[in-house]
């Protein structure tokens, strides 16, 4: 069937800021989703209220909210809107539990909006816990025999050990496994308190069963595909999120898995999935060959995204085609263009994803995995064999390179991971490189095996081949330019010389996720509107950066000095940008820089001065720039004596840390110990910090945006609600700091994006740091403003001068805005106390007429009703309260 | 393990490593794109005189399941794979297959897709000897074989068929014409209701209608239908006389029977995630495919199926015959034309009158 004509403007729900469970994977659905339904003429109205989205830009909906995902703000921009249907498969289980209120509430039915690509039945038979299992029994298909719990005093009869799932909440959220009946009472009153409807399903625990999932696409005429089956290497008992996973299943004939293909039909169609991508998880014991369904997602997925980039099946973007009415067998294989999207993609290549943890960051934390995902990102490896995607997956988390340790392995794996030592143990036997690289193993592996240097690896291996993600393993000519390495020949010739090297930002992690996804992007079209080609490095399945139609060409692969190597001599690039993917590119740049890789913008200068600290003081100190008073310890008692002499409290970090890592205050002298040489900087009690951001071109820095941290210093930056304009800052104050700014970015010698850190204490201002590279603020900032920071960094990158941007004298927002930490205080105790180590994973944004308005709503986005007793509302200032609330941004839809 | 080549017919030399039993074989080189399933496909007779490459690099992962062999033999000339298992090169070289790991068979896979099916060779000798073998090798396709007189041989699939009837399974009897049918074919009319009676391939049509049967299967087989006169010749008798049904090469039997053309397909469609159109409809099946062959549309019959990847013809009807290019069966791959052998069970409870007459 073609196309609806009957519907004009659709809605589509985001999923809010990054949570455990829920990562960014919902960015890259959404952007899919709003480029096809735009580019079919409808009209598309978004709200999401997380600012580091992609989707939020303005480009991508003719109107786009940024307001908080409940119910009476949604409602609202029904009225408002009065969108033909809303599709609510994109956006995790945050979208589909507010389409499922909204129409429990009357309001799809009173503005006569439709849901498309779900409907309300085939959720509540997917979601809740007792009608799914009554579902899949008359199916006639096997689910654990399992109890429904709605209060304490129904656990007497329940064997244990026993699994417990609360109903309608993300990632296994609240749920957990008992083993005891005292844990039994503990994990059921939790998951009665997750649980929305305060239902929990208690069932046997199938630990140590084996786990797979199918991710399927299905449409009207009642085809149904499955686009990717995935193997969890942890077995049943740790969640899926958790689990290092590979695609396609390895361990299964193909009777078996052909098994679970017929039983996954059966079971979305006995949910009653229409159309759209769906999921279904299995567990399934080997040697009795029992196979029971654990359950099914009705929408697009975390895995769906990991599907999506292992095969280069565009699930969420044919989802949302199917949802206007399209069936299968109409729309195109985008990767071949011959072919037809109605297939089931064939890989030639093994992907194994990694989980990336950061238990470090939450101190009492059970490290122990379970039924609640606890997993902050994912890196994906691509590789001819199994040994060398695990391999790759593990270099793309960015922890280490020990091998896992996975308890209950399956034997296939656990022969695996044993060749892996085999093989290493022959390198070092017979130096023999070139077989290594052939096996899989990467460089920095090699040298720390042979007692070498990764350029002397490098020195002695060929060159990997780049082989095309084609979906249809090399059956047919790929199209759709999207990469990996691998010790084969090639695909193909290579490409001119010319390209933007963009790298990315690697796995999400606590203090580097989403926002620095947002800058690579977005640089990678600004580079292409400026009619440069762009090359795209990254390894995290979950971006819109991975998505292979971002750039021109995609190299799915992790950030490491290695493969970005590997690029830069297929691609012999203009240049390499380092500076807007975070930590993990910054820092390979001097090692990229040795190498001869031409670096964009000439960044090195700046990264050295802002980063040594003896160099940074002296800058400063030449600038006539305050900061606070600073010593390098290499001792207890160095530190111990610098502190007396100071004055108590301390600040005490190690060098070189992403998100403060490390960081403490010491308050006395019996919390100051150190483990090994540390900063230590005097400590501003109470004052007030202060974030700048500024674009600089070499010879002058222009601002844009001083925001304000609504808590006192010693809580992270990134764990600081902000607002925007900084109500503290006086006009004269304001003037100070852009003269700073100005002097700064000039003294570093800074191109492109720079973030500067303030502090106020006692009427002065401390410079804290100066970080040379898109900041995490920079997606807030451009979307408060309406100032495109990252277009405008492209140019200066380029050699622009401030001058020729024709920026204004200063970018004053149309409206107040802030924004909101969330924290993973439900997986962690204490996740929520803010101090100097981050912790927060995601935020919310939202505006308001004054700072306080838009401070409140923010807080209202972040599901917290009234502010923490802990924080002054930043009153401070009553005069922002008139700004402009009459002006409109004509890029931002406002409430 | 031994050094050891592939070498295509127009010279392309791949090194690997002998991981089956020593020796030199050659064959019709071919790609599969099935992940899994390599046990069914190896046994597979459709696959005599062909050397077999798995385009997924991983083979023998889960061992061999021995319940799903789909004859007493292996039947590919040779096996290619980029990583084998051992205990799975091990079951290969128990059973005298040549085998190679270590190719790089993506590459293989896109100079095949790129330049067409060809002869090739492979084992422990030099890449001259191996070159020279595949050039004596017999093409497997009747045009070519004939253009060659003297490396000409017999189909292979007369080679691959029983020698004696056997019957499976209880209820209205299907003979199926046997020219190296998969197991898994004749379990799968068995269990929808029907008794399936297999017999040779060489057969003619009145041998098969004494067995007074409700239908005839005309199954699977390896080679190039249009070198089968005899067979062909067979179902032309039959056709009008039984209702008819083919897989496969029966497929393409069926039609040239009908005056319908084969032609030999660039380089054959081999793997689990076909999709193939149902005719005036948007439904999609994906069926697992073994072919190198294709029949051309014509006026003889309907085109009930037709491939969405080059759109050949995957399936015909008229008043008494329903034919499949594709493997209802799957083994290995996806069920979704199954249905295919309740159809079956249904023509023969509906046509008891009409395979009397």
């Amino acid at each position: 069937m073609p196309k609806r004509t009957d519907l004009r403007s659709i809605l589509i729900v985001g999923s809010g800021p990054i949570r455990i469970g829920q990562g960014c994977e919902f960015d890259y659905a959404g952007v899919q989703a709003c480029r096809v339904l735009r580019a079919e003429g409808y009209r598309v109205v978004l709200v999401n209220s997380n600012p580091a989205t992609i989707m939020t830009d303005p480009e991508w909906a003719d109107a786009t909210y940024l307001e908080p995902l409940d119910l009476p703000t949604v409602a609202a921009i029904v009225e408002r809107e009065r969108p033909d249907a809303l599709l609510p498969t994109l956006g995790g289980q945050t979208a589909l539990n507010l389409a499922v209120e909204l129409s429990e509430a009357g309001v799809l039915a009173e503005y006569g909006v439709e849901l498309i690509g779900a409907d309300l039945e085939a959720i509540r038979r997917a979601e809740d816990r007792q009608l799914f299992r009554e579902t899949m029994q008359a199916a006639g298909l096997p689910v654990p025999a399992s109890v429904i719990v709605t209060s304490l005093d129904q656990l007497d009869e329940i064997d244990l050990p026993a699994v417990v799932r609360p109903s309608f909440t993300l990632g296994g959220g609240g749920g957990g496994i008992a083993r005891t009946q005292s844990e039994l009472h503990r994990q059921v009153e939790l998951g009665l308190r997750s649980s929305p409807i305060s239902q929990v399903l208690v069932e046997p625990s199938l630990e140590g069963w084996q786990e797979f999932e199918l991710e399927l696409m299905a449409d009207t005429a009642g085809n149904c595909v499955v686009v990717c089956s995935i193997e969890n290497l942890d077995p049943v008992g740790v969640h899926t999120g958790d689990s290092w996973t590979v695609a396609p299943q390895q361990t299964l004939s193909d009777g078996e898995l052909q098994r679970l293909r017929d039983a996954a039909f059966r079971c979305i169609r006995a949910v009653g999935v229409a159309t759209g991508g769906a999921n279904v998880q299995f567990a399934y014991e080997p040697e009795t060959r029992e196979l029971a369904l654990i359950e099914m997602n009705p929408r697009v997925s975390r895995s769906s995204a990991l599907a999506s980039k292992a095969t280069g099946f565009p699930i969420a973007k044919l989802a949302a085609l199917l949802a206007v009415g399209y069936t299968l067998d109409e729309l195109p294989n985008d990767i071949t263009g011959a072919s037809s999207a109605a297939f089931e993609p064939a890989l030639d290549y093994v992907a194994v994803k990694a989980p990336r943890f950061d238990f470090g960051r939450f101190p009492g934390a059970d490290a122990k995995l379970g039924t609640e995902m606890r997993a902050v990102g994912e890196a994906l490896g691509l590789g001819r064999t199994f040994p060398e995607a695990l391999l790759k997956a593990l270099e793309g988390i960015e922890a280490g390179d020990a091998l896992p340790v996975i308890p209950g392995l399956h034997p296939y794996f656990d022969a695996e991971l044993e060749s892996i030592r085999r093989a290493e143990d022959e390198l070092a036997a017979s130096g023999d490189v070139a077989a290594a690289k052939r096996f899989g193993l990467p460089d920095a592996r090699i040298a720390r095996l042979l007692g070498i240097g990764e350029r002397e690896v490098r020195g002695r291996r060929g060159r990997p081949g780049r082989l095309a993600v084609d979906s249809c393993a090399g059956e047919f000519e790929a199209r759709t330019p999207y990469y990996y390495f691998s010790y084969e020949a090639g695909d193909g010739d290579t490409t001119g010389a010319g390209a933007i090297v963009v790298l990315g930002s690697g796995t999400n992690r606590i203090g580097q996720g989403i926002e620095f996804d947002y800058c690579c992007v977005r640089a990678a079209q600004a580079f292409r509107r400026l009619g440069h080609e762009v090359v795209l490095v990254n390894s995290n399945p979950e971006t819109v950066s991975t998505d292979y139609d971002t750039c021109e060409r995609l190299y799915l692969e992790p950030v490491t000095l290695e493969r970005v190597l590997d690029v830069v001599e297929l691609e012999r690039p203009l240049g390499v940008v380092v500076s807007l993917g975070g930590q993990t590119p910054l820092g390979l740049a001097a090692a990229f820089a040795a190498e001869g890789v031409p670096l964009l913008g000439d960044p090195l200068p700046a990264i050295e001065a802002a980063e040594n600290r003896g160099r940074f003081a002296a800058l400063l100190g030449e600038l006539g720039l305050r900061a606070p008073e600073w010593t390098i310890a290499t001792t207890t008692a160095e530190a111990r004596a610098f502190a007396a002499e100071l004055g108590y409290p301390v600040l005490v970090r190690p060098s070189y840390v992403i998100g403060g890592t490390g960081m403490r205050v010491a308050r006395g002298p019996e919390e100051l110990e150190l483990a090994g040489p540390a900063l230590v900087d005097r400590f501003l009690e109470g004052a007030l910090e202060l974030d700048v951001d500024i674009l600089c071109d070499g010879n002058d820095g222009w601002v844009a945006a001083i925001l304000e941290h609504v808590e006192r210093a010693g809580v992270h930056s990134g764990d600081s609600a902000c607002v925007v304009p900084a109500p503290s800052v006086s006009p004269a104050l304001e003037a100070e700091i852009r003269a700073l700014a100005s002097r700064l970015a000039v003294g570093l010698g800074a191109r492109g994006l720079l973030n500067v850190q303030l502090a106020l204490h006692e009427s002065r201002l401390y410079v804290l740091e100066a970080n040379p590279r898109a900041s995490r603020t920079v997606p807030f900032i451009s979307k408060a403003t309406g100032v495109p920071l990252v277009d405008h960094a492209c140019r200066l990158l380029l050699g622009a001068s401030l001058d020729e941007l024709g920026l204004p004298e200063r970018a004053l927002p149309e409206r107040a805005w802030a924004k909101e930490a969330i924290f993973p205080s439900e997986r962690f105790a204490g996740a929520a106390d803010r101090g100097i180590e981050m912790r927060s994973t995601g935020e919310v944004m939202a505006s308001g007429a004054t700072v306080v308005a838009a401070y409140r709503r923010a807080l209202q986005a972040a599901g917290r009703a009234r502010p923490r007793a802990d924080v002054e509302p930043p009153l401070r200032r009553e005069e922002e309260a008139s700004l402009a609330d009459a002006l409109r941004s004509e890029a931002m839809a406002l409430l | 393990m031994q050094a050891a080549f592939l070498v295509l017919e127009d010279g392309t030399v791949f090194p690997g490593r002998s991981v089956g039993t020593p020796g030199v074989v050659a064959g019709e080189a071919c790609f599969t794109t099935a992940p899994a399933g390599y046990e069914q496909a190896v046994t597979d007779p459709s696959y005599a005189r062909q050397v077999l490459a798995f385009a997924y690099p991983l083979v023998g992962n889960y061992g061999v399941d021995e319940s799903l062999l789909e004859s007493g033999r292996v039947w590919t000339e040779g096996v290619v794979m980029r990583r084998a298992r051992l205990e799975w090169s091990a079951w290969l070289a128990a059973r005298g297959v040549v085998a190679l790991e270590e190719v790089d068979t993506r590459a293989l896979v896109r100079r095949l897709r790129e330049d067409g099916a060809m002869r090739c060779a492979l084992g422990i000798a030099t890449p001259a000897e191996l070159h020279e073998r595949a050039l004596a090798q017999p093409h497997l396709d009747w045009p070519r074989m004939q253009a060659e007189p003297e490396l000409a041989s017999p189909s292979p699939a007369l080679e691959a068929c029983v020698r004696e009837p056997f019957s499976v399974g209880a209820g209205p009897r299907v003979v199926v014409l046997d020219y190296g049918c998969k197991r898994s074919i004749v379990g799968r009319l068995a269990e929808s209701g029907v008794e399936a009676v297999v017999v040779p391939g060489a057969w003619e049509a009145e041998q098969v209608l004494e067995l007074d049967p409700a239908a005839v299967l005309v199954g699977n087989g390896p080679g190039d239908p249009a070198q089968l006169d005899g067979p062909i010749e067979t179902v032309r008798e039959l056709l009008g006389r039984v209702p008819l049904f083919g897989i496969c090469l029966g497929h393409q039997l069926v039609g040239l029977a009908l005056g319908l053309e084969t032609f030999k397909l660039p380089f054959g469609h081999r793997g689990a995630n076909h999709p193939v159109r149902v005719t005036g409809s948007s439904r999609v099946l994906v069926t697992v495919q073994n072919h190198g062959f294709a029949v051309a549309p014509g006026d003889a019959a309907e085109v009930s199926h037709v491939s969405l990847n080059d759109g050949t013809v995957e399936g015909l009807s008229g008043d008494d015959f329903t034919t499949l290019q594709f493997h209802p069966e799957a083994a290995p791959g996806p069920h979704d034309a199954l249905p295919f052998f309740d159809e079956i069970a249904a023509a023969c409870r509906s046509a008891r009158t009409y395979a009397a007459s």
